[in-house]
C-alpha cells in the first residue's frame, strides 16, 4: 500500500482498517506466496511547505499488524520494515524475535536508513545522522541486532527438573562500537529461525555491498528485464568475498502486474490505472517537486514549463531527494516530453508510473518465468494498485498456472520463511 | 453493583515457581497458543480484560537488578505483540499491553497502540510504566542511571515527569486525525482534507515530537490508558495521565487510606485494586519449591472463589485486577469458580454489553481536542 494505491476505484475498501490487511494477507497465503512485507513512513510528505493530500496516506505500525496477522495465517512470512535511524536496537531485537516465536518462525526485517532532520522531528532523537553515516548505523544497528539474538543459546531452556534457565545459556552481551554502546542481557529467548529472515533495498555501492555482507533478501527496484539481470550479476558477484554463495541472498524486484483477457483488454486496464494514479493535480506535484517551484498555473494537460528548475528549494518532504538528480531528472523529462510530444499529464504517468507485467494471465506467467530462468530474478514483491483485493486476480488466475509448469510450490513444504525461501538453517 | 474484572497475565503466573506447578506448561510459553488459550479463557469468563506485563530486561528476583537464578521463567515476548497475536482470536475483552516510556519513542509507541485499538475493533488499553533500572539504562547506552534508589525522589520525580510528557504525545498523537480526515474526494483528487490533521508541536523538558501521526485516529479515540502506582508520585502521574489506576492495599483499611488520596488528586479516576490470587492451596507447595514464601506488591489471596468474592465486596472498590498465582490453574478458577460466584450474587454481568473497550467503564468516545466545534 503506497502512493501508487488507486483510491478512487469504487472497490477500493479501507487503507487501515485490519480486514483489509487480513484479506490481502490470506490472499498472499491461499496463493502460497513467501511473504506478506509492509513498508513504512514516518513522517507524512509534505509539499510546499503542507501536507501531502493527493495520496493515500495513514498506516498502522507495521510489527503490530503483522502480529495480528500471525494468528490468521500459518505459514506466510511475515516482513516488517523498520527503521534503524529512529530506533534502538534493543527494542526492535526484541520486537522481532517476539514476532518470529509469535508466527512460528515467520518474521522478516527490512532494515532501511534515513537521515533527514524532517522525519527526525517525531523522535527524541531527532534527525542527528549525516547522510555518509547511515550505512555505518545500519550496519552496526543489524550487527547488534545479532549480537543480541545470538546471546542466547538456542537449548538455554531446558525446563524440567528444576531447571528453567541452564547454567551459561543466557549470555552477557556487550556491544562497543561508532553507534552504540549497550551491555547487559537480552530478554527475549533465541528466535526460532535463529535470527529473523533480513531484507535490504539499498541500490547505492554502499547499499548493495550492506546487501551482499548481510542480508538474505535483496528488495530490488529493478523491474526491467536487461538492467534486472546487469544488478542480478553484480550483487551476486560481490557475496563470493563475504563468504556466501549465489543462493544465500535471493533477489526480488518490486513489480506490478494488470492482467486481461486479452493483451488489449489489459494495456486499456493498465492505460486506465496510471491515468488513475497520476491525476491532475499529482501531475503538477510531481514536477513541483523537480522543479522546485510553485507550478499551479500550468495546464496539467499542456506542455512542461519554459522556466528552469529551481535547484536551490526543495518543495518536497519526506522522500529521498538529492540537488543532482533532479537537475539529471529535469533535463531527461524534458529530451523525453520533446522526443514523445508529450503533456505533463502523459509524461509523468510515463515515468513515475511504471508497469512491469500487462497481459493475460498465461503471457504474465511466462514472462515472470523467463526473468526468474534468465537470471534477472529470484522471484518478485508484488505492489498491488488496489487495497483489499488487489492479489485477487493473481492468485486465481496466474498462480494456478506457474504452479502447473511447476516453477512455484504447489503447497507450503516447511514451516519457516527461511525455509519458503530456500535459506541456510540456522542453528 | 457490577465489578469490575480484570485479569493480568505474566509468564506460568505471579508464583515464580509456576512454571513447576501441575497442568503448567512451560513449554509453550513463547508460542501463541499459550497466551491465546489464556484470553479465550478470559473472555469466556467476561472478564472486563486482560493485561500483559512487560520492562526492557530479564525477569529478576531482585527488585533492582538482574539476578543469576535459573530456576525461575526467565525471556519474556514483547507485550503489544502478544496483545496483537491474540486480538484477531478474541472479540469483546479489552487487551492492555504495558510498555516502559523510559527508554522507548512515544511515537512509535502511540502508532503501535493505535494499530492494536485496530486490530481489536475498539478494545485496546496502554498501560505506560517507567524503567528506573541502570542496567535498563545501559541495554539502550543513552544515558546513565544512578544505583536505584525508590528514595531518590528526584530521580523518580524527573522519571514521571518524563512519562507524564511521554503519555500526553501519545494522547496528542492519538488526536492528530481528526476522526473524518479522509475524505476521498474525486473533483479535487485529495484523498484526505489536510485541515483536519494537526501538527502537535510538544516541546517538553525531555524530547520534542512534531506530529501528526501516520495512524489515523483509533477506533476508540483514546484506547483506555492504565497505570499501576504504590506511592504518591505515580499516583499524580496517573491523577493527570490515566482513566484507570491499579492500587496494592493489604487490607481494607490501607484500601480507604490509598482511595482518600487518589480522590483528592483526581476524583474521575477509577481505581482498581491488585491482588495475587491462589485458589486453592497450592501456594505452600510452590512456596517450597522455590525456596521462600512468595513476595509481592500486593496482597496475596489464597482461599475459595466464595471467599474472595466476600473480600471483593468487602473492600468495595468498583474493579480488580487479579495476578492469577498460577496460569492457567487461577485463570480458570476465576473464570469458572469465582464469576458464577459474583453472578449469583448479582455482582457481575453475565453478558457483554458493549464491543469497545471504554464503554465497559462507561467511558463516552471523545472528541479529538483539533476537531473544530462547528
Amino acid at each position: 500500500m503506497n502512493n501508487t494505491t488507486v483510491w478512487s476505484d469504487p472497490r477500493s475498501g479501507s487503507q487501515i482498517d485490519f480486514d483489509s490487511f487480513k484479506h490481502l494477507a490470506q490472499t498472499a497465503e491461499r496463493g502460497k506466496f513467501d511473504f506478506f512485507f509492509l513498508a513504512e513512513g514516518l513522517r507524512l510528505r509534505e509539499m510546499k511547505g503542507r501536507i501531502h493530500d493527493l495520496d493515500v496516506v495513514g498506516r498502522p505500525e507495521s510489527l503490530t499488524v503483522l502480529s495480528a496477522l500471525s494468528a490468521v495465517t500459518t505459514h506466510l512470512g511475515l516482513a516488517a520494515t523498520v527503521n534503524s535511524t529512529f530506533n534502538e536496537p534493543y527494542e526492535v531485537a526484541r520486537r522481532l524475535a517476539s514476532l518470529d516465536h509469535l508466527s512460528g518462525g515467520r518474521a522478516a526485517w527490512n532494515v532501511v536508513t534515513s537521515w533527514d532532520a524532517f522525519t527526525g522531528e517525531n523522535f527524541r532523537r531527532g534527525g542527528y545522522l549525516a547522510e555518509a553515516d547511515r550505512y555505518t548505523r545500519a550496519r552496526e544497528f543489524l550487527q547488534t541486532a545479532r549480537e543480541l539474538w545470538d546471546s542466547w543459546a538456542s537449548d538455554a531452556l531446558p525446563r524440567s527438573e528444576g531447571r528453567f534457565v541452564r547454567p551459561g545459556g543466557i549470555g552477557f552481551f556487550e556491544h562497543t562500537g561508532q553507534h552504540f554502546d549497550i551491555r547487559g542481557r537480552f530478554d527475549v529467548p533465541r528466535p526460532p529461525q535463529g535470527n529473523p529472515v533480513i531484507i535490504q533495498a539499498g541500490d547505492s555501492e554502499e547499499g548493495r555491498e550492506f546487501a551482499a555482507s548481510s542480508a538474505d533478501v535483496i528488495f530490488s527496484r529493478h523491474s526491467k528485464l536487461e538492467e534486472g539481470r546487469t544488478f542480478y550479476r553484480d550483487v551476486k558477484r560481490r557475496l563470493e568475498k563475504y563468504g556466501r554463495t549465489a543462493d544465500d541472498l535471493k533477489i526480488l524486484p518490486a513489480v506490478t502486474y494488470v492482467l486481461g483477457d486479452t493483451q488489449e483488454e489489459a494495456e486499456e486496464r493498465a492505460a486506465e490505472i496510471r491515468r488513475a494514479q497520476v491525476g491532475p493535480q499529482t501531475a503538477i506535484l510531481f514536477l513541483e517537486a523537480i522543479w522546485g517551484r510553485d507550478l499551479s498555473g500550468y495546464d496539467p494537460d499542456g506542455p512542461l514549463p519554459d522556466i528552469e528548475p529551481d535547484l536551490e528549494t526543495d518543495v518536497s518532504k519526506g522522500r529521498a531527494q538529492f540537488r543532482r538528480d533532479r537537475a539529471e531528472t529535469a533535463a531527461k523529462w524534458r529530451a523525453l516530453a520533446e522526443e514523445k510530444n508529450l503533456s505533463i499529464r502523459e509524461l509523468v504517468i510515463e515515468t513515475a508510473a511504471p508497469q512491469t507485467f500487462v497481459g493475460t494471465a498465461r503471457s504474465v506467467a511466462e514472462e515472470i518465468d523467463l526473468f526468474v530462468q534468465t537470471d534477472a530474478a529470484d522471484g518478485f514483491i508484488f505492489v498491488p494498485h488496489l487495497t483489499p483485493g488487489g492479489l485477487d486476480d493473481l492468485v486465481d488466475k496466474v498462480v494456478p498456472l506457474l504452479q502447473e509448469k511447476g516453477v512455484f510450490r504447489a503447497d507450503y513444504t516447511g514451516p519457516t520463511l527461511r525455509h519458503h525461501l530456500g535459506l541456510k538453517e540456522l542453528p | 453493583m457490577s465489578l469490575h474484572l480484570a485479569v493480568a497475565l505474566d509468564g506460568a503466573g505471579w508464583h515464580p515457581a509456576a512454571w513447576r506447578a501441575e497442568g503448567a506448561r512451560p513449554d509453550r510459553l513463547f508460542t501463541a497458543g499459550y497466551w491465546a488459550d489464556l484470553v479465550i479463557e478470559a473472555e469466556r469468563g467476561l472478564l472486563d480484560w486482560v493485561t500483559f506485563e512487560d520492562s526492557l530486561s530479564l525477569q529478576s528476583s531482585r527488585y533492582d537488578g538482574p539476578d543469576d537464578r535459573l530456576d525461575q521463567v526467565r525471556g519474556k515476548l514483547d507485550a503489544v505483540l502478544l496483545a496483537a497475536a491474540v486480538a484477531p482470536l478474541t472479540s469483546k475483552i479489552g487487551l492492555i499491553p504495558t510498555t516502559s516510556v523510559t527508554h522507548t519513542e512515544p511515537f512509535h509507541v502511540a502508532i503501535g497502540i493505535a494499530s492494536l485499538d485496530y486490530a481489536s475493533k475498539g478494545r485496546a488499553g496502554w498501560r505506560p510504566r517507567v524503567s528506573g533500572r541502570p542496567d535498563e539504562a545501559a541495554h539502550f547506552g543513552r544515558r546513565e542511571f544512578p544505583p536505584f534508589d525508590p528514595g531518590n525522589e528526584e530521580f523518580v520525580d524527573a522519571l514521571f515527569r518524563e512519562a507524564s510528557d511521554a503519555v500526553e504525545v501519545v494522547r496528542r498523537l492519538w488526536d492528530s486525525w481528526e476522526d473524518d480526515a479522509e475524505i476521498r474526494d474525486a473533483t479535487t483528487g485529495r484523498f484526505i482534507d489536510r485541515d483536519r490533521l494537526h501538527y502537535i508541536d510538544f516541546q517538553g523538558e525531555f524530547f520534542s515530537v512534531k506530529g501528526p501521526s501516520i495512524t489515523p485516529r483509533p477506533p476508540q479515540g483514546q484506547p483506555l490508558i492504565t497505570a499501576l502506582g504504590h506511592a504518591t508520585a505515580p499516583y499524580e502521574f496517573a491523577a493527570k495521565n490515566a482513566d484507570v489506576l491499579y492500587v496494592t492495599p493489604t487490607d481494607r483499611d490501607d484500601a480507604r487510606r490509598i482511595v482518600e488520596e487518589v480522590r483528592e488528586l483526581n476524583p474521575d479516576l477509577k481505581v482498581f485494586a491488585d491482588l495475587v490470587v491462589f485458589l486453592g492451596d497450592h501456594k505452600a507447595r510452590l512456596d517450597d519449591l522455590d525456596g521462600a514464601p512468595l513476595e509481592s506488591d500486593a496482597h496475596i489471596f489464597e482461599g475459595t472463589p466464595a471467599e474472595l468474592a466476600d473480600l471483593l465486596q468487602d473492600w468495595g472498590f468498583p474493579g480488580y485486577r487479579l495476578r492469577p498465582g498460577v496460569l492457567p490453574h487461577d485463570l480458570t478458577a476465576i473464570t469458572r469458580g469465582l464469576v458464577p460466584e459474583l453472578q449469583s450474587r448479582g455482582a457481575f454481568r453475565t453478558a457483554y454489553e458493549t464491543p469497545d473497550l471504554r464503554g465497559r467503564l462507561g467511558l463516552g468516545r471523545p472528541a479529538s481536542r483539533y476537531a473544530r466545534v462547528s
